[in-house]
C-alpha cells in the first residue's frame, strides 16, 4: 500500500530529478515568488527575457558540465571555449546564422574532442588537461581575434539569433538551451549511452568489466560539454554583438558550483539534469534579485557585493549538503 | 571425455617481468561445474582474466566452443557467453538495483528508448530466483554487501551465458545464502550452462562441483574428478606437500609455550560499536596471545577497530592497563601503549611512494623528533636494526615501498609498530597474502616479542595460526563473544565446532 | 593586462626522464628540468638581444617571484591531494588591505606602527583564509575544488568591497621596497622567494609535519591509523599556502604602487598549479617536490619571456604552456601507468 504510493510519488517527481532535488526546485520558487512581490519590475517582459536570454548561455554550459561530472571528470576549457567560439561566430557572422553558428559549435567540438583523445586517449587527469586546453582556448581566441572585441556584422541575420524573441517573454536562445537540455536528460535517462556515463562515474573499473562501453561515454561528456560551450559562444556574440576574446573567465567555476547547488557530487556516479537547470537558474536568480535589491535603495549593494553573496550563497548550499548527505551517503 | 566447452593450454603471463603464469590450463565441459582452487598467489585471478578479455596473455592457447579466440575485452568475451562474477564487487554502488542488473543489456522500446518497465520486470524476476525482494529504485550500495553480491550473482546469471565464472562467490554469504546460490547453480546446470567456480572454501567443492583443476604457482598442477579426490589431497596438492607430512606435523612457527601470562593488560566488558560489535568481552594479558576467531562478518575486525578507537564506542567499558580508557582515535591508542596491524596492507598500511624507512617510521616520528624536526640519524639507526632484525629484504632503506614483495611489505608494517614497543599488539591477518617464507618469518618475530612480554591480540582466519599459536581463543558470532577456549588442548575441530555447527570454514585453514 | 602578463609563458615541463617516486629518479627529473632551463639559458644567450644583462634578470625575476611564492603553498596543498583555487582571491584581499592599514588616519599617524600592522594584518587575515579553506575540506569533508571555489568567487569581491573597486595608488616607500628594492641587483622579492623555497623545502625534508604531509596525500587512512593527526596537517597546509599567497600579494600591490583589487592575483590559482605540474607534482598527492617547482616556475616564465622576446605575439604563449603542461602531466602520468 504505502509502497506503490511512494513509488507513484517518485513518479510524480521523477522529471524534477528526483525527491532529493525536490529542495533546489522549491528554493527557486520561493525566491521568485519572493521576488514577485517585494518588486514592482520583477515580473515584467522585460526582466524575465533578459534573465532568461542572459542564463541560456550558463544553462547550456551547466548542463554539458553536469554530464562531465557524472563521470568523476571535470571541464575546466568551458570558459575559454565559449570566448573562441564567440570571436569564430563573429568572424563567421558575414556569411549569416546558417555558417556562424555551425562554426562556433563546431570550435566547441574540436575542443571537445582534444579534451576527450588528452583524457581517453593519453589518460591525462581531466583537470590537468582540461586545464591545458582553457588555455589554449584563451590563446587562441586572443590570436584569432587580434586581442579585441570582434564587431559582428549587423547587416546579416546573424544577431536575431541572440537578440529575438518569440513574443515577449521567450527569447530564442533559452529556447535552444531547453532542447539542449531535454536531449541531456533524454541521453542520460533513456539510453544506454546515458546509463554507461553515471556507471563511469559510480565505478569506472566496474563499469569496464560488465563489459560498458567506457571509453564511448567519456568521448561523449567532453564533446556534448564542448559543444554546449561553443553554442553559449555563438549565443554571447550574437546576442551581445561582439565575439569577445577575453569573456567566459570563470564561467567554468559557476558552472560547477551550478551542478554542485543542483545537488551532483563531484565524485561522479550520482546527479540529475533537471535539479542542475534548477541549480544554475537558481544562481543566476540571486544575481537577479540583488540587483533589485539594489534597485529599492534600501540597502545600498555594489556590484562587489554580488561575488560575495554569491559565494556565501554556495557556503550554505555545501553546509546543507554535508547535513543533508551524511545520514545516507550511499542514496542517490 | 565428451566435447569440451573451453581448453586453455600453456598459457603464460608476465607482469613487468614477473610471471605470474608459467604453464596454466584449464578445461571445462558442457554443463559442468567446476573448480578451480589454489593458494593465494597461484594464478588463478590472473587466468580468469585473461579468459574474460581483462588482460592479454603472452603465450598458450585459448579454445572455445572448439574454435581458437582471443577475447580482447570483457565485453567481447560477454559477447561470446562467459559471463563472470568478480571476488571483489564489480558493480556501481550509486546506482539502482535495477540499473546494476541490466547494465549494458538493457530491454528497448521499439525506436530505442530504454524501457525501465520491462527492466524492472527482468530485475524483479531476476531476483525471485534467490527468494529476494528489493526496492529496485533504490542504490544498490545502500543495501549490504551480501545482497550486493546476490544481485552480481543475479546479474551475470541472468546473461544467459555459456560460462559463468564466480570468483570467491560465497565469501560475503551466510549459510543459508550460500545454499540458494547453490540451488541457482545447479539450475544452471540443469540448463546445461557450465559455472567455473573459484573458492577458498573447500567444503563447498565437495557439495556442487563436478571436478576440479589445481594451481600452484602459476601453474596447473592437477586436474581431477571431484569424486576422485579428498579435501587432504586438494590442501596437499596446492601447497605442494605430501598429505601425509601435513597430517602429521604442524604448519605454523607458533608452538604454545606455558602459559607464563602476565597482568592483565587490555579487558573489555560487553564492548559495543557503532558498526557490527555487539557484545564483546575479552581480556589479554601481557605475554600472551588471545586469538579472536570466527566466520568472515562475526565482528574480529570489528573488535579490534573498537578497541584501537576507530570505531564509536557504543556500549560496555574497556580498561587498559588495569585502568578504564577513552580511546578516541589512534592517537589515544597508541598513547595507551597499544599498535594495530589492520588487515588491508594496500588500503589501510603502506603509504606506497614513501620510503621503506618512512613507512617503518610513521608511527615512532613523534618520538624521532624534537621540535618538530626529525632527527634523521637516529632514524636511520633504528630502520637498520629493524631491516636486521626483521629480514626484510630491500635494497636499501630508501627504496620506495611499493617496490618490495607483499611478505617484506608486511615485515616493515609490523616493524612500524614493533618500533613503539607496544605493551599490546593487535594484528588483523598478519600473514594473509604472503608467501610461506615470510610467514613463518613474520610467526616468530611476533612469538619473540610476546615472550618478551608483549600482549597480543591475534585475528586469523587461519585456523592452524590460531590453535598453534593462540593461549586463549574467544569465538566470536555475530558480533558477540560466544565463547572462549584454552590452550592447550584445542583442536581443530573443537575450534570449528565453537565458531559455528558446520565445518566450511575450516578450509579456509589451507590458505 | 596583468592577467595575461601573469600567464604568459610556462616552460617545457616534461624535459628529461618520466619521473618516478624512486628518489634517484625524482632527481632525474630534476635534473632534466634544469638542463631543459640552462638549454634555455644559452638559447637566449645566443638568440635575444641584450640577454645577458642584470635588467633582464630583475625583470623575469620580479614576474616570477609572486608565482614562486604562491606555487610553493599550492605544491603543498596538492601534496595532500588537494587542490586550491581561492590563492588568487586571497591575493586580492591581503593586497586590497595593505594599503587601506597604512593609509588610514591611525597609520599615517603612526608610520612605523602602520607599517608593520600592513605586513602583520593582511597575511593573518589570508591564514583565516585558509583556516577557512582547510575547515571545510578536513572537517566537513567537502572537496577541495568546491571548498576553495567559495573564496575563489566570494574573495576578490570582499576586495573590491574594501576598495570600492577604485585603483589605489599610494607613495610610502618603505613599503613600496619590497616590491621595487634590490639586493645585489636583484628583486628583494626575488630574494624572499628563494628563501621561502629553501625554507619549506626544508621543512618538507626534514620536519615531521613535511613527513605527515607526504604521508596523508600518499596514503591518508594509512596515515590516520599510523596516528598521523589527518586534519591538523591538512588545516595547517591550506593555512600556509593562503599565508604565502597573502604575501604574494603584498609583494604585488609594494611593487605596481598601487593596488587594483579587480586585477591582483587574476589566474594566479593556474599558474601556480602549472609550476606545481611541471616541478613533478602529481594531483593525486603524496609527492611535494618544492625544488621542482621553483624550477618549473623559472622554466615557465623563461619560456614566456623567450618567445615574446623574440617576436611572438603575448598571446601565443598560452597555447605553447598548454601543451607543456600536457607533455608534463602525460611524462608523469605514464610512469603511473606501468
Amino acid at each position: 500500500m504505502t509502497a506503490s504510493l511512494d513509488l507513484d510519488l517518485r513518479r510524480f517527481t521523477r522529471p524534477l530529478g528526483g525527491g532529493t532535488h525536490l529542495t533546489v526546485w522549491v528554493a527557486l520558487l520561493a525566491l521568485i515568488v519572493l521576488g514577485g512581490l517585494r518588486y514592482d519590475n520583477f515580473l515584467s517582459a522585460y526582466n524575465i527575457s533578459s534573465f532568461l536570454g542572459y542564463n541560456s548561455m550558463f544553462l547550456l554550459i551547466s548542463v554539458g558540465m553536469c554530464l562531465v561530472i557524472m563521470t568523476g571528470g571535470i571541464d575546466l576549457s568551458v570558459g575559454a571555449v565559449a570566448a573562441l567560439a564567440s570571436v569564430v561566430a563573429a568572424l563567421l557572422s558575414p556569411d549569416g546564422l546558417i555558417v556562424a553558428l555551425p562554426g562556433g559549435v563546431a570550435t566547441g567540438l574540436l575542443v571537445g574532442a582534444i579534451n576527450a583523445g588528452l583524457i581517453v586517449g593519453l589518460r591525462l587527469p581531466p583537470f590537468m588537461a582540461t586545464l591545458a586546453t582553457m588555455l589554449a582556448a584563451r590563446g587562441a581566441s586572443l590570436v584569432v581575434s587580434d586581442n579585441r572585441a570582434v564587431s559582428v556584422d549587423w547587416g546579416s541575420d546573424f544577431t536575431t539569433l541572440g537578440m529575438n524573441k518569440i513574443g515577449p517573454l521567450v527569447p530564442w536562445t533559452i529556447v535552444i538551451a531547453a532542447l539542449v537540455v531535454v536531449v541531456a536528460w533524454y541521453v542520460l535517462e533513456r539510453t544506454s549511452l546515458g546509463r554507461t556515463v553515471l556507471a563511469v562515474g559510480g565505478n569506472a573499473e566496474a563499469a569496464h568489466l560488465m563489459g560498458l562501453k567506457t571509453g564511448r561515454a567519456l568521448v561523449f561528456v567532453y564533446l556534448f560539454s564542448g559543444a554546449c560551450a561553443g553554442l553559449a559562444g555563438v549565443f554571447l556574440a550574437s546576442g551581445y554583438g561582439a565575439g569577445q576574446p577575453l569573456e567566459g573567465q570563470g564561467w567554468e567555476l559557476a558552472a560547477i558550483a551550478s551542478v554542485v547547488v543542483g545537488g551532483t557530487l563531484l565524485t561522479g556516479g550520482m546527479g540529475s539534469i533537471p535539479a542542475t537547470v534548477a541549480g544554475a537558474l537558481l544562481f543566476g536568480l540571486v544575481f537577479n534579485l540583488l540587483n533589485f535589491e539594489n534597485g529599492l535603495g534600501v540597502i545600498s549593494l555594489s556590484a562587489y557585493w554580488q561575488s560575495v553573496i554569491r559565494g556565501a550563497f554556495l557556503l550554505v548550499v555545501i553546509l546543507l549538503q554535508v547535513r543533508l548527505a551524511r545520514p545516507h551517503p550511499t542514496k542517490a | 571425455m565428451a566435447e569440451s566447452l573451453l581448453r586453455m593450454t600453456g598459457i603464460q603471463k608476465a607482469f613487468a617481468g614477473v610471471p605470474a603464469l608459467r604453464d596454466a590450463s584449464l578445461r571445462i565441459g558442457p554443463g559442468e561445474v567446476h573448480a578451480l582452487v589454489g593458494q593465494n598467489g597461484a594464478g588463478k585471478s590472473t587466468l580468469i582474466k585473461i579468459l574474460t578479455g581483462v588482460y592479454r596473455r603472452d603465450a598458450g592457447e585459448v579454445l572455445w566452443q572448439g574454435r581458437p579466440v582471443d577475447l580482447k575485452s570483457p565485453r567481447e568475451a560477454q559477447g561470446a557467453g562467459i559471463a563472470t562474477i568478480y571476488q571483489e564487487l564489480t558493480l556501481v554502488p550509486q546506482r539502482t538495483v535495477t540499473e546494476n542488473i541490466v547494465l549494458g543489456y538493457e530491454p528497448r522500446k521499439p525506436w530505442g528508448a530504454i524501457d525501465w518497465r520491462a527492466a524492472d520486470a527482468r530485475a524483479r524476476e531476476v531476483l525471485s530466483r534467490f527468494g529476494i525482494e528489493l526496492d529496485l529504485h533504490r542504490a544498490l550500495g545502500s543495501y549490504p554487501t551480501a545482497i550486493q553480491q546476490l544481485v552480481a550473482i543475479g546479474r551475470a546469471a541472468s546473461m544467459e551465458a555459456k560460462l559463468l565464472i564466480m570468483d570467491e562467490p560465497t565469501s560475503s554469504l551466510d549459510e543459508k545464502e550460500v545454499e540458494t546460490l547453490f540451488g541457482v547453480i545447479r539450475g544452471l546446470k540443469a540448463r546445461g550452462t557450465s559455472v567455473l567456480y573459484v573458492s577458498h572454501f573447500l567444503d563447498e567443492l565437495f557439495q556442487v562441483c563436478d571436478a576440479v583443476t589445481i594451481m600452484r604457482d602459476g601453474r596447473t598442477v592437477g586436474e581431477t574428478r571431484i569424486a576422485d579426490t579428498t579435501k587432504l589431497d586438494l590442501i596437499a596438492a596446492m601447497l605442494g606437500r605430501d598429505a601425509e607430512e601435513i597430517r602429521a606435523a604442524g604448519r605454523t612457527e607458533f608452538s604454545v609455550g606455558e602459559q607464563r601470562a602476565g597482568e592483565v593488560f587490555l579487558e573489555a566488558r560487553h564492548l559495543a560499536s557503532d558498526r557490527r560489535l555487539k557484545d564483546l568481552s575479552l581480556e589479554v594479558r601481557a605475554g600472551e596471545i588471545v586469538g579472536l576467531a570466527g566466520l568472515l562478518g562475526s565482528g574480529r575486525t570489528e573488535a579490534a577497530r573498537a578497541i584501537f578507537g576507530l570505531d564509536r564506542v557504543t556500549g560496555g567499558s574497556l580498561k587498559v592497563g588495569a585502568r578504564a580508557a577513552r580511546i578516541r582515535g589512534p592517537r589515544d591508542a597508541v598513547a595507551a601503549g597499544m599498535a594495530y596491524l589492520s588487515e588491508d596492507r594496500k588500503v589501510e598500511g603502506i603509504v606506497p611512494d614513501l620510503s621503506v624507512r618512512e613507512n617503518l617510521t610513521l608511527a615512532l616520528l613523534p618520538r624521532l623528533s624534537r621540535l618538530g624536526i626529525v632527527d634523521e640519524a637516529r632514524e636511520r639507526r633504528v630502520v637498520e636494526g629493524f631491516i636486521k632484525a626483521l629480514g626484510i629484504r630491500t635494497a636499501d632503506m630508501d627504496q620506495p615501498i611499493r617496490e618490495l614483495s607483499g611478505g617484506n611489505q608486511q615485515k616493515v608494517l609490523l616493524g612500524r609498530w614493533l618500533a613503539l614497543e607496544p605493551r599490546l599488539l593487535i594484528l588483523d591477518e598478519p600473514t594473509r597474502g604472503v608467501d610461506v617464507g615470510a610467514k613463518l618469518e613474520i610467526q616468530s618475530i611476533i612469538a619473540k616479542h610476546v615472550e618478551q612480554g608483549c600482549a597480543v591480540l591475534l585475528i586469523s582466519s587461519e585456523f592452524e595460526e590460531l590453535i598453534e599459536g593462540a593461549h586463549n581463543i574467544v569465538v566470536l558470532q555475530e558480533g558477540r563473544s560466544v565463547r572462549r577456549l584454552s590452550n592447550p588442548g584445542v583442536t581443530e575441530s573443537r575450534l570449528i565446532h565453537a565458531i559455528a555447527e558446520q565445518p566450511d570454514d575450516a578450509l579456509e585453514a589451507a590458505q | 593586462m596583468s592577467a595575461q602578463n601573469s600567464l604568459t609563458g610556462r616552460g617545457l615541463g616534461g624535459v628529461g626522464e618520466a619521473p618516478a617516486p624512486r628518489r634517484s629518479r625524482l632527481n632525474r627529473r630534476l635534473l632534466g628540468l634544469a638542463a631543459a632551463l640552462l638549454a634555455l639559458v644559452l638559447l637566449n644567450v645566443a638568440m635575444t638581444p641584450n640577454f645577458l644583462q642584470l635588467q633582464t634578470l630583475a625583470v623575469n625575476v620580479s614576474q616570477v617571484a609572486p608565482v614562486v611564492i604562491v606555487a610553493l603553498g599550492m605544491t603543498l596543498v596538492i601534496a595532500t591531494g588537494g587542490v586550491d583555487l581561492s590563492v588568487g582571491a586571497v591575493m586580492a584581499v591581503a593586497g586590497a588591505l595593505a594599503p587601506l592599514i597604512f593609509g588610514s588616519g591611525w597609520g599615517v599617524a603612526n608610520p612605523g606602527l602602520g607599517l608593520a600592522a600592513a605586513f602583520v594584518g593582511p597575511l593573518l587575515v589570508a591564514a583565516a583564509c585558509g583556516l577557512f579553506n582547510g575547515s571545510l575540506v578536513s572537517f566537513l569533508g567537502v572537496q577541495p575544488i568546491i571548498a576553495t571555489l567559495i573564496l575563489f568567487i566570494s574573495g576578490r569581491g570582499v576586495a573590491l568591497v574594501l576598495t570600492n573597486g577604485n585603483l589605489q595608488t599610494f607613495t610610502n616607500p618603505s613599503f613600496t621596497w619590497l616590491g621595487t628594492g634590490r639586493a645585489l641587483g636583484i628583486p628583494v622579492m626575488g630574494w624572499i622567494a628563494l628563501a621561502l623555497a629553501l625554507v619549506v623545502a626544508v621543512v618538507v625534508r626534514k620536519t615531521i609535519y613535511g613527513r605527515y604531509l607526504l604521508s596523508v596525500g600518499g596514503n591518508e587512512r594509512a596515515a590516520s591509523l599510523a596516528g598521523t593527526p589527518v586534519a591538523t596537517v591538512k588545516i595547517w597546509t591550506y593555512l600556509i599556502c593562503s599565508t604565502l599567497a597573502g604575501l604574494a600579494g603584498l609583494i604585488v600591490v609594494a611593487q605596481n604602487s598601487a593596488s587594483d583589487a579587480a586585477r591582483i592575483g587574476n589566474l594566479m590559482e593556474l599558474d601556480a598549479i602549472a609550476a606545481a605540474v611541471v616541478g613533478g607534482a602529481a594531483l593525486s598527492g603524496g609527492r611535494a617536490p618544492i625544488l621542482g617547482t621553483l624550477l618549473g616556475a623559472l622554466f615557465i616564465q623563461l619560456v614566456g619571456y623567450t618567445l615574446v622576446a623574440n617576436g611572438v605575439p603575448d598571446e601565443a604563449t598560452f597555447i605553447v604552456t598548454a601543451a607543456i603542461i600536457v607533455i608534463a602531466v602525460w611524462l608523469q602520468d605514464s610512469r603511473r601507468r606501468t
